[in-house]
């Protein structure tokens, strides 16, 4: 890895440069994960910066008259082919049944459903590698930590979640005030319920990638395992972490919004996508752009991670960046 | 290898008992009232009396260990009965009766089977009551996508970056992203309210005994088959993709490949061998899912199989239910995963465990 | 509301009196297919209270006497219902004397004697039953027999309301043969029996898959010749209102569906599918937010916590009167029930006789409101908008279960309330823990570690003696009862104690209904809970299914026995 720099003939004559900017060089010719980044960049700027231009309260309720006056509010394009619909230029996106601007609730939601998104699968990844390395590297730690993801595997997700809530909301709530409380909560009841997967993963990989003429090498040399797991393992186990990754930050938005949903997570009136999605679900046909909306953004989300993950991976990986 | 396994199923023993007593603990500790969800008209005095028939008042280390004893002495015995008395290996059988019916008799011994909470009946008998149509359902939809899924991964990764690849990452993750609470009540507004072509509510007593009532099992299973099934699919299919493109660089590619195999024999025979790893683990945590049911699209299809059993035991916190159907999926797994260990072996000799 | 659906019921029944006139065979229209979206779990309702397994064993197994459409005593499996006037109930209000009718059959043909009633009293009334319909039979000494065709139930007491034991929905008659070994802790044993009761009904049960579906047939033993108009039924149970509702009106693969909690909106554009009808009925039920009067204070401890009176400043008559102008009760029903929803400031909406009309709420006062509080010295000193009691923030914690319209209120009061200067922050809770008794839970209805709470509550029958004592000081949950008890909002005066015993000796109906609507005015007018909303049932049927009579005073399938094929 560390003889990437001279393998590029762009270099040829200039001073060793540093490994992390050839990454970079990369990364930005992988085209998909430049669009991805961007995109992803821009969703981030909109819901984080967004608010800032778009200046609507997302769970500011109009009083009466005007309520009944605004309420269902189309989106401004549906003009296009339904010349009578009910549309005004103070509400693009529309509002929802009480009459709240549905493009403030689509940012306020993204940024809960960002950040917990990104979170709980940091979260999990870190767990999950973790594990699943030292599971499969250390013979001695194989038994145990495997048999641990199998009782986490089997236990019922309800059950624990509400022993969860029920002996840490209070505490946090009390230490990092409501909101930061159950910000904490909500990421590491994801976070801590769906890391076995990838536990299981890259244990399996790395139980085949260290009997690998590399690593036998490397053992042979007396290379301490620390440096053996994080010079020539982690980076050989980086496709299906990335994976992971991809898939997680879906997952975590749905269970995020499955959370509050029961009334483990954030209150009624705080949108997220996932919860925008599920309250939309029963006047699809009605509303359809309410639940497109907050489906598109988390796909789109969900494909511009997965295709940064596909150029990360690219270019992390000396043997494609070399050529 | 098989000093392996034979070492592994006895750890295997305690490490389900200990995932029992968790599960137990956990369940005891979750807040929660089987009377819940009577009515409001009916008052606290009588809901005390209804808890204590329930046996709530029991001690907890007294009901773990009854329900120790019903799961693996009691169940057993009606297990072997059932066997030897009434299924299709009866006649080849002798008949046995180990097991002695409590309700309507006045015998003064009986065995206790592990009983609902909510239908006061075994607990067992309903499982097998739900199995067909969480198999016929959730089954199929594993099969599909493992059949769907490998070959699509295998393919989107040889062609890394064609159109085709292109198109299945934006399939696969559009549906993965889209929760079943939403895609399932999509196929249904499509293909039930307007297009009238498939049932959206399951019909569970459905027999399938000749070529139209087969039709009509595979019509009402279309749509909750089609939901689940996309996002498995998505999931496997990613990992297939992704191990293979790591093992597509490697030395020993290109030296099958000097060698002057064929593409095919190259891609399928070494390369698609080397990359099942995580394949494998992905599927093996996938097959106790299949019986545990899917949650979700079970409750938007009607399909009313485990998924749907276990969800309603839970909220109506009726533990002997929740208890049984968790250890029952907590043993599955333990299996699933030691065959997963085991096909690592065999797909990759060099891999050992002794 | 009422009055027109019974109307309109009746109307119906006219109407088809014709074609039921015409003696038809047995069975004649095939099969019916019901969707709940609670599946039943038992179909033994001494074991289960749930509507959804009352409402499916009714088919089979039926009271003595049950209420109609309108809330009226009807005689089912007897003569006539007894009463002081016939004879039927003592003098001294004592006992109560039932006329089996003759030549009533069990389903497999064997005949209906009072000892099959005297034993389903000695069924619920076993210490070691844990029968849920206990209640019923609450001041009841004994059950005489003096012959096949005579019940006599004696009370302890003089009883003004003798109609509870054997009669409605929850007090069905079950077959002494089936259930004699299932008495007491054998109850649960007994699944053949708990799953496929014998009954008198028009129905009996040929398959029953818990939480899933139940298959019936046409009981060939029914007392009314030509009746059922249908061979078989199909009971399928679970999913939600949406899919329950889609399947009669939009897909018409189904033909009745129960209890559609929905958005007006939601079922109107169902509607439009035109293979159905949806059809309210109204009963008691009422949508409320709860005062606690109480501190809720998470600093207390917990033998304090929602237990020491009073409420930082929720006993003031101004705020919980501000804050009950400051709703707009005509909107919230719009919103939230459209048909199925009326404006109501009772606890007690119905019968009419308890509806008292005292009070006018249903219109928005945010000015008058904001001047109460005012005048009462509530300002907002600090200029963040939000009114100050002692110097401290008046801010509530509101809860309610989880449930679509319940949000939607949550968000439309919250601010309406900012708009008085009161601020609340919601919190939802899952419906299973919510309404659960757990006394290890932080989160239930009955602790309400809240300042306001909102749910929904009713009673059975038409005689609310027993839901007016929730109001009772002595019922307050408290850790000594285990957090048990019915008086969530832990409202407690010495003069509605005293009223309410008055109630208890009453008999004449009149009277009974002056001191019902003044209990009703004293909870309310003193802060107990703000009414919202007077909740009726929606529930829709095929247009090909007829003789649906929507009833929310007994079983929604009281009348199955009269549905027919539309041809």
């Amino acid at each position: 890895m560390t003889d990437a720099t001279q393998l590029d003939p762009a270099n040829e004559y200039k001073p060793p440069r540093n490994q992390w900017l050839d990454v970079w060089d990369q990364f930005k010719k992988h085209r998909g994960a430049l669009i991805g980044a961007i995109v992803f960049l821009f969703i981030v700027l909109g819901v984080f910066l967004g608010p800032l231009i778009w200046a609507h309260d997302a769970q500011f309720v109009p009083p009466v008259v005007d309520m009944i006056k605004l309420r269902d509010t189309r989106p401004i394009y549906t003009v296009l082919w339904e010349s009578g619909a009910k549309v005004s230029w103070a509400h693009p996106l529309g509002t929802d049944n009480l009459a709240r601007d549905y493009l403030a609730r689509m940012m306020a939601g993204g940024q809960v459903s960002i950040t917990v998104g990104l979170a709980a699968m940091t979260l999990s990844l870190l767990l999950g590698t973790l594990i699943g390395v030292l599971a499969g590297y250390f013979k001695r730690l194989d038994g145990p930590l495997m048999r641990l993801t199998d009782l986490f595997l089997a236990l019922p997700l309800l059950p624990l979640l509400l022993v969860a809530v029920l002996l840490f909301r209070e505490l946090l709530a009390g230490a990092l005030g409501p909101e930061g409380g159950v910000f904490v909560l909500i990421v590491s009841l994801v976070g801590i319920t769906s890391w076995m997967q990838t536990a299981r993963i890259v244990r399996g990989d790395v139980l085949a990638l260290k009997e690998r003429e590399f690593v036998i090498a490397a053992r042979s040399m007396g290379t301490p395992s620390r440096r053996i797991v994080l010079r020539h393992i982690l980076p050989n186990v980086l496709s299906p972490i990335m994976v992971s990754a991809t898939l997680g930050i879906a997952t975590a938005i749905i269970t995020e919004s499955a959370l509050s949903f029961l009334g483990f997570g954030f209150p009624p009136d705080f949108p997220t996508w996932g919860r925008l999605l599920f309250d939309a679900v029963d006047r699809m046909t009605l509303y359809p752009e309410r639940v497109i909306w907050p489906g598109l953004a988390i796909s789109i989300t969900v494909l511009s991670v997965n295709y940064i993950g596909d150029g990360l991976r690219d270019a992390l990986d000396p043997r494609i960046r070399g050529r | 290898m098989l000093n392996y396994t034979i070492r592994r199923l006895i750890i295997a023993v305690p490490t389900l008992l200990f995932i029992a007593l968790t599960i137990f603990l956990l369940l005891e500790l979750a807040p929660g009232d089987p009377v819940a969800n009577q009515p409001l008209t009916i008052p606290p005095e009588v809901r005390e009396l209804m808890r204590k028939a329930l046996g709530l008042g029991e001690p907890m280390h007294i009901r773990f260990w009854k329900w120790l004893v019903q799961f693996f002495w009691i169940e057993p015995q009606v297990f072997i009965d059932w066997l030897t008395t009434t299924s299709s290996l009866a006649p080849i059988l002798p008949d046995t009766d180990f097991f002695i019916a409590c309700g309507n008799n006045t015998a003064a011994e009986c065995d206790p089977r592990i009983l609902s909470w909510q239908f006061r009946s075994p607990v067992m008998d309903i499982v097998l009551q739900r199995i067909p149509q969480t198999l016929w359902v959730v089954g199929t939809a594993y099969l599909v996508a493992i059949v769907i899924a490998i070959p699509v991964g295998v393919y989107s990764a040889y062609r890394q970056y064609s159109w085709f690849d292109n198109a299945g990452t934006f399939v696969t993750m559009v549906g993965f992203s889209v929760p079943p609470f939403f895609s399932g009540v999509l196929v249904i507004v499509i293909f039930s309210v307007q297009l009238n072509w498939f049932p959206s509510i399951y019909d569970t007593m459905h027999e399938v005994n000749n070529w139209d009532s087969f039709m009509f099992q595979i019509k009402q299973m279309t749509m909750p088959v089609m939901v689940l099934a996309l996002q498995i699919t998505s999931q496997i299919s990613r990992f297939m993709r992704a191990s293979m493109l790591d093992n597509l660089n490697l030395d020993y590619v290109r030296t099958a490949r000097a060698k002057g195999m064929t593409e095919n024999v190259v891609i399928l025979a070494h390369v698609l061998r080397n990359s099942m790893i995580p394949v494998v683990t992905v599927i093996a945590l996938g097959i106790p899912q299949i019986f545990g049911g899917a949650i979700i699209t079970e409750q938007v299809f009607k399909v009313n199989g485990i998924g749907e059993m276990l969800i309603r035991a839970i909220e109506a916190n009726d533990i002997p239910t929740v208890q049984t159907l968790t250890f029952i999926f907590a043993v599955l797994i333990v299996i699933f995963n030691l065959v997963a260990d085991i096909l690592y072996g065999i797909l990759d000799p060099r891999i050992r465990y002794d | 509301m009422r009055l027109k659906t019974a109307l309109m019921g009746a109307a119906a029944a006219l109407a088809l009196a014709p074609l039921a006139a015409v003696a038809q065979e047995r069975g004649r229209d095939g099969e019916v297919k019901i969707i709940y979206w609670q599946a039943p779990s038992i179909l033994n309702p001494f074991l289960s209270g749930g509507t959804k397994d009352i409402d499916a064993s009714n088919m089979v197994i039926e009271p003595l006497a049950r209420f109609d459409q309108g809330g009226n005593l009807i005689p089912w499996l007897v003569t006539e219902v007894p009463t002081v006037g016939n004879g039927g109930v003592s003098e001294d209000l004592k006992s109560i004397t039932w006329n089996i009718t003759p030549g009533i059959m069990w389903s497999d043909g064997t005949p209906f004697t009072s000892a099959d009633v005297k034993f389903t009293y000695d069924y619920c009334t076993h210490p070691e039953g844990g029968c849920a319909q206990l209640t019923k039979f609450e001041g009841v000494t004994s059950v005489d027999t003096p012959d096949e065709h005579t019940v006599v139930v004696n009370f302890e007491a003089a009883t003004p309301n003798p109609y509870g034991p054997f009669v409605g929905l929850e007090s069905p008659i079950i077959q002494a043969a089936q259930f004699e070994n299932c008495i007491g802790a054998k109850a649960p044993g007994c699944t053949d029996a708990n799953f496929g009761p014998i009954g008198t009904g028009a129905f009996k049960v040929v398959e029953f898959r818990p939480n899933d579906v139940i298959v019936y047939e046409a009981n060939e033993n029914y007392r009314e010749d030509g009746k059922p108009a249908f061979a078989k039924v199909t009971f399928k149970g679970g999913g939600d209102a949406t899919a329950a509702g889609r399947a009669v009106m939009e897909t018409g693969e189904f033909d009745y569906a129960w209890n559609l909690q929905l958005a007006p909106d939601v079922i109107a554009n169902m509607e439009l599918g035109g293979k159905g009808t949806p059809i309210a009925g109204f009963g008691p039920l009422v949508e409320r937010i709860m005062l606690n009067q109480t501190n809720p204070d998470p600093a207390l401890g917990a033998d304090e916590r929602s237990v020491v009176r009073p409420h930082p400043f929720l006993g003031d008559p101004a705020v919980y009167k501000a804050m009950s102008m400051a709703i707009d009760r005509t909107l919230l029903v719009e919103v939230g029930y459209g048909k199925a929803g009326k404006v109501t400031c009772n606890w007690v909406p119905a019968p009419d006789i308890f509806n008292s009309t005292s009070m006018d709420c249903s219109t928005q006062d945010i000015a008058g409101a904001n001047a109460l509080l005012d005048a009462a010295g509530y300002m907002d000193t600090d200029g963040d908008g939000i009114r100050e009691a002692d110097g401290k923030p008046m801010k509530l914690l509101y809860q309610t279960s989880t449930n679509a319209v319940r949000q939607d209120f949550q968000a439309l009061i919250k601010s309406w309330w900012a708009e008085i200067g009161i601020d609340s922050e919601l919190r939802n809770i899952s419906a299973s823990v919510f309404f659960g008794g757990d006394p290890g839970s932080p989160d239930t209805f009955q602790k309400f570690y809240a300042d306001v709470e909102m749910y929904a509550n009713n009673f059975s029958g038409t005689d609310p003696q027993s839901y007016l004592g929730n109001g009772l000081c002595d019922k307050a949950p408290s850790p000594d009862s285990q957090w048990q008890g019915e008086n969530i909002s832990r409202f407690c005066m010495p003069e509605y104690d005293a009223l309410h015993a008055q109630l208890t000796t009453t008999a004449d109906i009149e009277e009974r209904g002056r001191i019902g609507r003044e209990l009703n005015d004293m909870l309310v007018q003193n802060g107990g809970m703000i009414p919202l909303v007077h909740r009726g049932r929606i529930s829709a049927h095929a247009n090909t299914l007829g003789g649906v009579v929507l009833n929310v005073w007994d079983s929604e399938l009281w009348n199955v026995a009269d549905w027919y094929r539309i041809k």
